[in-house]
């Protein structure tokens, strides 16, 4: 009689649950996994060593392509960085808005995922849903940053520019009739403060459904409960952070217990699960996705009564106004230093760590007195947590697999860098 | 209608012999269904396209032609022009062969199906057992597509839909059963005509729980959402169908909305009253619908269940295989067995106007 052998299954690279570039062989007793090694490097672009090789203020728009669903949350760890170093001190309104925004990207985030996450588990109405009101926040993307993407939109001392007065409006075409197009701009009439908190009002109605959709669902349910369990002892072993760990009970949030920007003026609650299997993950994310509205709505009522600068006005880091540099030598020169040299930061090396979606985005940076940064080290929240693939898939089966991917909410533009 | 039809060929071509215009007769009947079944196919693909799209705040289709209507054409010129690659080392005869298996079982189950009264193309005293044989070997198809691919998800895609089939088969067999013991006939048209008389007359109504295991069993038959694990599209990515391109993969694609068509018809027939339409026995309302000729009731209802299969589909999200097995032997099929001693009961007692 032949010897018995595992089923090698080549998961990936190119597989529709596979996240992007996501490599994992697959041993296979039946369709039990034995053993699951991920490959990554996929996507490797070598982010930490070009941002070696250029002055500070330009690798930010790096961060943003580092986790691509969570732009602006990357920014916000390296810009802190920067600041921290030179001692910077940004207006209030600044941190507000990076705040705010920093929201609106766990949302978007979250959007993601929960499409995504259902989509592998095989509920394909909520992608669409969630990708719905995905967009009126990449709007808010493009209505401030003019990308709707790749923001770069906090600069070390603040962010580039103010919320823009009037919120961009879709234009007439021959495929949308009057009436439509009076809808869809309904919310669109005010500033880009009024859109916000437009959306946060009734955002509340989509969370509803998608869990309407989800939440007390048997299938899903079945395909979740006790999927991957995760004990709190082994989770903070494995280095997990974000919503994995708070998923097994561990109350652990950078943005209340090591506030960074002005998270200790504002409330929210951290939601924590119990088991710590893929459905209390689920629906940590869920609550995460309600506190960051209740974050967004505080923030929108400050921001509507403080005007006031949104940049510091040191301009040895920040470029001065345009008219000022066309009218004073002084300004002159600071525009022209800091768009071809940049600034430089004394010696010295510090972490910055945010609370990023998917978990503790950290940035380590250490300078030895130039303009570009002697060594950029990324932590980036999926790395731990696809590290603990073989771990949580083993004895579950192939279709768990991929409930396990979604639960990880893996991107791999941060694990590979 | 089919009489007529065959009097005026005999009339036609007087010279031919009985057998020859037999055989002419048989070919003109069997073109007369397969040809508006592949229409309906096709415009199925785009129903369920749009009715999704719908339900999914999308548009659809709407790009080729008016409203998207020939939509369903371009996709079969974009099958029929597209290379059939074959894999390496795989059994190119198998291979080929799979398609086929699939394909021909999943036309040859209409031949029985009775469209109105006396309009059938065969009218078999076995149909129901017929239907449940030439269904079986459709399962040939997926797991000859699997191992002849010489390919990993198509393999595991097999392996799923050997167990799964064979299992709710088993389930299905066990439904039909209970029709069976109360229309006391294997045969589709009588067990039709014994639910003449009215909403009320039809089998749903005794058989209520086995129509929802029958339709659950027809999904998992026909591989759709949420049962669809041996194609799972996020798992094992199209599972059998992963090495086809072309007309083979063509073949595969319209016989499961063939058998779809096909189960969603014998929904009707078993427990929906078949031909006959809902206001039988109501005093106005028979009137006013008497003009409604019996083709249109069935399909009408048969409508009704394909919608549900792209309802369906919408909403759920994916079972794992071993908890649709879990499904089938812990629940459907305890459920079934014994739902048929309370319909033998039944049958004993006389109660209702069923039996």
């Amino acid at each position: 009689m032949s010897e018995m052998k595992n089923y090698t299954l080549n998961f990936g690279p190119q597989h529709p649950a596979a996240h992007g570039v996501l490599r994992l062989i697959l041993e296979l007793d039946g369709e039990v996994v034995e053993r699951a090694d991920p490959h990554i490097g996929l996507l490797h672009r070598g982010t930490e060593k070009l941002a070696e090789s250029k002055p500070y203020n330009q690798s930010i728009g790096y961060m943003d392509r580092l986790d691509y669903v969570s732009m602006m949350c990357n920014e916000h760890a390296y810009v802190m960085g920067i600041e921290k170093m030179l001692g910077l001190k940004i207006p209030e309104r600044a941190e507000y808005i990076r705040v705010m925004f920093d929201e609106i990207t766990r949302i978007m985030n979250h959007l993601m995922w929960i499409g995504t996450h259902a989509l592998d588990v095989g509920a394909m109405s909520v992608f669409l849903y969630a990708f719905r009101e995905r967009e009126a926040l990449i709007d808010c993307y493009e209505a401030v940053s003019g990308s709707r993407m790749h923001a770069t939109y906090y600069r070390p001392g603040g962010v580039y520019r103010d919320l823009p007065d009037k919120m961009p409006q879709y234009l007439k075409s021959k495929l949308r009739s009057d009436k439509k197009l009076e809808e869809i701009n309904r919310n669109r009439q005010g500033s880009l403060l009024d859109f916000i908190e437009d959306f946060a009002i009734n955002f509340p109605k989509s969370i509803k459904q998608y869990s309407d959709l989800l939440t007390d669902n048997r299938i899903w349910k079945q395909r979740l409960v006790n999927i991957a369990i995760i004990s709190a002892e082994r989770a903070k072993q494995l280095g997990f952070t974000g919503a994995m760990l708070r998923g097994s009970g561990v109350e652990w949030d950078i943005r209340k217990n090591e506030p960074y920007s002005v998270y200790e003026k504002l409330e929210f609650d951290v939601p924590v699960g119990v088991t710590g299997d893929c459905y209390d993950r689920y629906l940590v994310r869920m609550e995460e996705m309600r506190q960051s509205t209740r974050i967004i709505n505080q923030c929108v009522l400050w921001l509507k009564a403080n005007p006031g600068p949104v940049m510091s006005d040191d301009h040895k880091v920040t470029p001065p106004n345009r008219e000022a540099m066309k009218d004073d030598m002084e300004s002159l020169i600071h525009h022209f230093k800091l768009f071809t040299e940049g600034f430089c930061i004394p010696e010295g090396e510090s972490y910055t760590a945010v609370e990023a979606p998917k978990g503790e985005f950290g940035v380590y940076l250490v300078s030895d007195g130039a303009n570009k940064p002697y060594r950029v080290k990324i932590r980036a929240p999926g790395f731990p947590h696809l590290a603990s693939m073989d771990e949580m898939s083993k004895g579950h089966m192939l279709s768990d697999v991929v409930t396990i991917i979604g639960s990880q909410d893996i991107v791999f533009g941060e694990v590979d860098r | 209608m089919w009489q007529s039809l065959v009097d005026s060929i005999h009339n036609l071509i007087p010279w031919f012999d009985g057998g020859l215009a037999d055989v002419v007769i048989i070919l003109i009947k069997g073109l007369a269904l397969i040809f508006p079944l592949i229409i309906a196919m096709a415009y199925m693909t785009y129903a369920e396209r749009k009715v999704i799209g719908f339900m999914q705040l999308r548009i659809g289709p709407n790009r080729v032609g008016p409203l998207g209507l020939l939509q369903p054409f371009a996709d079969v010129f974009k099958m029929m022009f597209k290379e059939i690659i074959f894999p390496t080392k795989s059994n190119i005869y198998l291979f080929l062969l799979a398609p086929i298996l699939a394909f021909v079982p999943a036309v040859a189950v209409w031949a029985v199906v009775p469209f109105g009264e006396g309009f059938y193309i065969a009218n078999l005293d076995v149909s129901l057992l017929y239907v449940m044989a030439i269904g079986s070997v459709g399962v040939y198809g997926i797991v000859l597509a699997g191992w002849a691919s010489n390919s990993k998800y198509p393999l595991l895609g097999a392996l799923r839909s050997t167990a799964l089939l064979i299992s709710y088969e088993l389930v299905i067999g066990f439904v039909i059963v209970t029709v069976v013991m109360i229309a006391s006939s294997v045969n589709l048209n009588t067990v039709v005509e014994k639910q003449a008389g009215g909403i009320l007359n039809w089998y749903w109504i005794p058989l209520f729980p086995m129509m929802i295991v029958f339709w659950i069993g027809a999904l998992v038959e026909t591989n759709r959402a949420p049962f669809d694990v041996v194609e799972g599209e996020s798992e094992i990515v199209g599972g059998t169908h992963v090495e086809y391109s072309g007309m083979p993969f063509a073949l595969f694609f319209m016989a499961e909305y063939f058998n779809m068509i096909f189960m969603a018809m014998l929904a009707v027939l078993l427990f929906f009253g078949g031909w006959h339409s809902p206001f039988e026995g109501i005093p106005l309302l028979e009137g006013w619908f008497e003009f409604v000729p019996d083709l249109f009731w069935l399909l009408f209802k048969m409508s009704f269940f394909l919608f549900l299969y792209f309802w369906i589909r919408a909403s759920f999200p994916r079972f794992r295989y071993d908890q649709i097995m879990r499904l089938c032997w812990k629940i459907f099929l305890p459920l079934t067995i014994v739902w048929i001693f309370v319909v033998a009961l039944m049958t004993q007692l006389h109660i209702g106007p069923w039996f």
